[in-house]
């Protein structure tokens, strides 16, 4: 037996340029960046303040990097397949079916698991302890081998660019295609371990928040007082919580079938397609909730800052968050009307998915009354917001649409369902996180992005958003279905070239956002938020310094309220004086530590031996991961002290540029 | 004239229309009416053709005023599922029509409340009151909570006579059907007429006017059966079989296709469906069988064997239980695509 397993020279696809090139482009970036990190002697700090860091706000962080640089990867996927449609009408473009297989397949897995999941987590990870008046998350360390372990599963499907290939099934692996009879490559491989080993790392994070929501508050912070981030960010770590071990549960047994020649879902021996399909999709409709949910938390937010009124319907909109999150478990079979279920069971499942449209609405005109009475501000996180409200309830009908088992009869994997779920998680959690990016950017830096360019990209987006998948309900209704290579019908290619030209505008989108990003790092100085309250904000994360210092809050704040720093700051205003300063005292914070990064390493050789069937390296991995668990478990020293004296220079001299803040505003009225 | 101008833009779904339009005699009128059964209640009585000229008639006298119709009117003229051609997809295109009315009637007055309310209580607008401690009345949330759920009873009740009426596996009316077998092969599709004792690959010829009973399973992976303007979309699943009745009213030639992917042929897995008049379809029937080849479970395995676009072809005979042991896996599901031998099975992709 051969001791790399199947792994040799063959599977670097030395015949096939676009990976070839690609993978040289980003292992040119990745050597080019860690040459200067290492040349300017960033390294050390690299390593301290942000790879072994357990603090919240830093992992966030690190969690938005990895989501915005999987977004490139993922919306070039997107390019290729627009580019390959609009060209090829009775011909074969550029892409060969088994590349183009692989493209599809990639771009969904990398969207969901590795932008939209790591953008989510990473906000709600920065957000949710200064929210709650928190010194950090509960478990500041499982924190940090959450993130690794999603980074990991990053890698891993980066990797099957370069050596090997990636799965050609789908972002779902449907069997029996998926089965090893169908596909014997490694592909699938690449995708169940990348996605297992990420997937662990899903479920410590939603374990996290949940007892953070739960349990770390700071005094007077009852549930019936949390921001709507706080309990959106709730409900979608209790979806994560009871949905992920099903994704796990789900791909073991794939694994089992493909590993070890078990017949969970294969043609033969008993197993059953129709089984993966209920379990994938009773994992897969929560998983959209566990997207859309701190979507939701973010515009409720932004839509309150900004309007300078409370959010309307609190109390409706904490019932309707709940409600969501309960039903989003009873709707999965609509993902799968079409398979033979009887009338009853298709009609049932129809009506549950529009009873989730109920709470949807709610929250839809309970912003509309937000905004009513307001005095309504437009920077670009309220654009976002305005244009998530106007085209998600367009995504928010077709999704309606879909429900009703006929409609979907002839709908069913159309371009249609392609742009009704593009549509939603576009216009719903895309926005959502570029709101909610603009919104607390300057909490994380101390500065604020250039609000021209966030402008601009908002328009190119949302332009180019309607030119890309507008034109894919029309193709739906003319009967074209998703994942088609080629296609014969030239009634379709005009269609396709206004998607491609909209991909391109998106793409524009995305170029200015790095632009304002650059721009913004160059000018910080004039951006600068000196006082921590930018926005004029409502939560407890506008009372600390920007960026705000490791521990958050110099004394733990004692809430009286909704909107808690609201309150406290329209007292400060109308006394024209801040609260008398507290007595400062000592704070213990979690140390650092590279348990987190050094488990992700022997995960990742792991992962890449499992792929491969090198059997001994898949020990070597799995015993060190472990013991690096073990030897952190013996250490006794966890914490380390923050003097009061640091704390009070830091405290004092916020309070100074707060106080001269408040002698320029006047009361709310 | 409004004829013509549909047809020019008809994208190559309607392949027969002026053969249609120059034969009107052709089509099942009285004959027919009986067929319909059970789903009238939800069908539009309308003429189809005249319904369809109308609608872009309509159409184009938006278009003169309107260039924001443009797309629409396009779209209307040849879209598949807009044009049904049986009492299924047109019921479904009523559905499709009538619950997208409902919605409309609370998201348009939304959309344009969301940028009304944005646009008037703009900070920069002092006419407009502000009350920045405004933030709950009972009232506005009884109709917050009120119009969503009225819309769901409506849509509710859409979605539960629906999924009854349109049940794919209930039969279209007292009439008897034509049972026609339907496998998924990677990636060509094989129709078997256990009555009339032929089959057929890549082409399926059925009577226009009579209810067709479809029973399918698939030799391999996971596939749906789709012919648009027919109507409802079913899977097909190794060792299951799921059943769907259709109904053709006029003859004429439909695009058949995979309505999911199942690997490296998938995009070339479509096919024409043939609606004759029955006595054609009669004579049709008997020209196949004079065809000498014979569809037995070794041909099959052989037939099975994966390959991208195979030209439509035809059997005099098969084996009576071909199905059922498909079905019942006594003949073993297909090889995969990727353990034949590589090279010869994907040269053919796209070599048309």
């Amino acid at each position: 037996m051969n001791m790399w397993g199947k792994l040799s020279w063959a599977a670097i696809p030395l015949d096939q340029p676009l990976p070839l090139i690609s993978s040289a482009v980003v292992a040119l970036v990745i050597t080019g960046v860690l040459a200067w990190v290492v040349l300017k002697g960033h390294l050390p700090y690299i390593w301290k303040e942000w790879l072994s860091s357990v603090d919240h706000k830093r992992i966030g962080v690190m969690y938005i990097v990895l989501a915005m640089v999987m977004l490139l990867r993922g919306f070039s996927d997107a390019v290729l397949m627009r580019a390959q449609q609009a060209v090829a009408l009775n011909a074969p473009g550029f892409l060969p079916p088994d590349h183009y297989n692989q493209v599809f397949s990639a771009h969904g897995t990398m969207m969901i698991f590795f932008v939209a999941m790591p953008f989510v987590i990473g906000l709600m990870n920065f957000v949710v302890p200064l929210q709650l008046g928190a010194r950090d998350v509960a478990f500041p360390v499982l924190n940090s081998v959450g993130f690794w372990l999603t980074a990991t599963g990053a890698l891993l499907v980066n990797i099957s660019l370069l050596v090997g290939e990636f799965a050609r099934t789908g972002w779902l692996p449907y069997p029996p295609l998926s089965e090893l009879a169908y596909s014997p490559g490694v592909g699938v491989d690449y995708y169940l371990w990348a996605l297992q080993i990420s997937g662990v790392g899903t479920l410590l994070s939603g374990i996290n928040l949940v007892t953070t929501v739960l349990k770390v508050r700071a005094p007077g912070m009852d549930y019936l007082r949390m921001p709507m981030f706080c309990w959106t960010t709730l409900a979608s770590n209790l979806l994560i919580v009871a949905a992920f071990p099903i994704l796990t549960a789900t791909f073991a047994m794939l694994l089992l079938d493909r590993y070890l020649g078990f017949h969970f879902f294969t043609n033969d021996g008993g197993g059953n397609v129709m089984m993966f399909m209920n379990l994938i999709w009773a994992w897969g409709h929560p998983e959209v909730y566990i997207l859309i949910l701190p979507a939701f938390g973010i515009f409720s937010e932004v839509a309150s800052t900004f309007s300078g009124k409370p959010l309307f319907g609190y109390r409706s909109m904490v019932v309707a968050t709940m409600a969501i999150c309960i039903i989003s478990f009873m709707v999965w079979l609509h993902h799968f009307f079409t398979m033979g279920a009887g009338a009853d069971v298709n009609a049932i499942f129809g009506i549950a998915t529009m009873i989730i449209a109920v709470p949807t609405g709610v929250k839809i005109f309970n912003w509309l009354f937000t905004m009513y009475g307001g005095r309504i501000r437009f920077p670009a996180p309220m654009l976002w917001t305005i244009g998530f409200m106007v085209t998600f309830v367009i995504g928010g009908m077709t999704g309606v649409l879909l429900a009703v088992p006929p409609a979907d009869f002839v709908l069913h994997n159309s371009l249609f369902l392609v742009a009704h779920f593009h549509n939603v998680i576009i216009g719903g959690v895309v926005f959502g996180l570029f709101a909610g990016y603009e919104y607390w950017f300057p909490k994380a830096f101390g500065f604020k992005l250039h609000d021209g360019l966030g402008k601009a990209a908002f328009w190119l987006w949302t332009i180019g958003f309607y030119l890309a998948f507008m034109p894919l309900y029309l193709l739906g209704l003319m009967g074209m279905t998703r994942r088609m290579q080629h296609y014969d019908v030239p009634g379709w290619q005009p269609w396709l070239l206004v998607a491609a030209a909209g991909a391109a505008l998106i793409g524009v989108g995305v170029f200015v956002q790095i632009v304002q990003l650059v721009w913004s790092i160059r000018h910080r100085e004039e951006l600068r938020d000196r006082t921590g309250d930018p926005w004029n904000g409502r939560s407890l994360e506008w009372s600390i310094p920007s960026p705000p210092p490791m521990f958050n809050f110099a004394v733990l704040p004692v809430v009286e309220g909704e909107e808690a720093y609201w309150t406290i700051k329209q007292r400060a205003i109308a006394r024209q004086t801040l609260m008398p300063e507290p007595e400062y005292a000592d704070i213990h914070m979690p140390r650092n530590s590279p348990v987190g990064f050094i488990c992700a390493f022997f995960a990742t050789i792991m992962g890449f031996a499992l792929i491969w069937h090198i059997w001994w390296l898949v020990i070597v991995g799995l015993v060190c991961a472990y013991a690096t668990f073990v030897v952190f478990a013996w250490h006794d020293e966890h914490d380390e002290s923050i003097s009061a004296a640091t704390i009070a220079g830091i405290d004092r001299a916020n309070r100074k540029e707060r106080l001269e803040a408040i002698s320029q505003l006047r009361p709310a009225t | 004239m409004r004829a013509t101008a549909c047809a020019a833009s008809s994208g190559g779904w309607e392949i027969d229309r002026d053969d249609r339009r120059s034969a009107p005699s052709r089509r099942p009128g009285a004959t027919n009416a009986g067929a319909r059964g059970n789903v009238q209640t939800v069908v539009s009585h309308s003429h189809p053709d005249r319904s369809r000229g109308d609608a872009c008639g309509r159409s184009r006298a938006v278009l003169r005023w309107s260039g924001l119709a443009l797309p629409l009117a396009l779209a209307a003229c040849n879209s598949a599922l807009l044009d049904p051609r049986g009492p299924v997809g047109r019921a479904e295109k009523t559905i499709l029509i009538n619950s997208m009315a409902i919605m409309l009637a609370i998201v348009v007055p939304t959309i344009i409340a969301t940028l009304a309310f944005a646009w008037w209580f703009r900070a920069s607008n002092t006419k407009a009151r502000y009350l920045p401690e405004w933030a709950f009345s009972g009232k506005i949330e009884l109709v917050v909570w009120a119009i969503p759920v009225m819309v769901i009873i409506l849509l509710g009740g859409v979605a539960w006579i629906g999924s009854h009426q349109l049940d794919p596996a209930e039969p279209l009316s007292t009439d008897k059907p034509i049972d026609i077998q339907v496998v998924s092969l990677d990636w060509k599709w094989l129709f078997i007429y256990p009555e009339q004792g032929v089959a057929t690959v890549n082409q399926l010829t059925v009577p226009a006017g009579v209810p067709i009973r479809f029973s399918l399973t698939s030799a391999s992976v996971l596939n749906a059966f789709f012919i648009p303007q027919l109507g409802s979309m079913i899977y097909t699943m190794n060792g299951m079989r799921t059943e769907l009745n259709l109904h053709a009213d006029e003859p004429g030639t439909y695009r058949g296709i995979s309505g999911h992917f199942s690997g490296e042929g998938f995009s070339d897995m479509h096919f024409d469906v043939n609606a004759l008049p029955p006595e054609q379809f009669t004579a049709w029937v008997a020209t196949t069988r004079a065809n000498t080849s014979r569809l037995d479970a070794a041909n099959y395995v052989a037939l099975a064997r994966p390959s991208v676009n195979p030209p439509p072809s035809a059997y005099g005979a098969v084996d009576a239980d071909l199905f059922d042991k498909i079905v019942s896996q006594a003949i073993a599901p297909s090889p995969g695509p990727e353990s034949e031998a590589k090279g010869a099975t994907q040269a053919p992709v796209l070599g048309k």
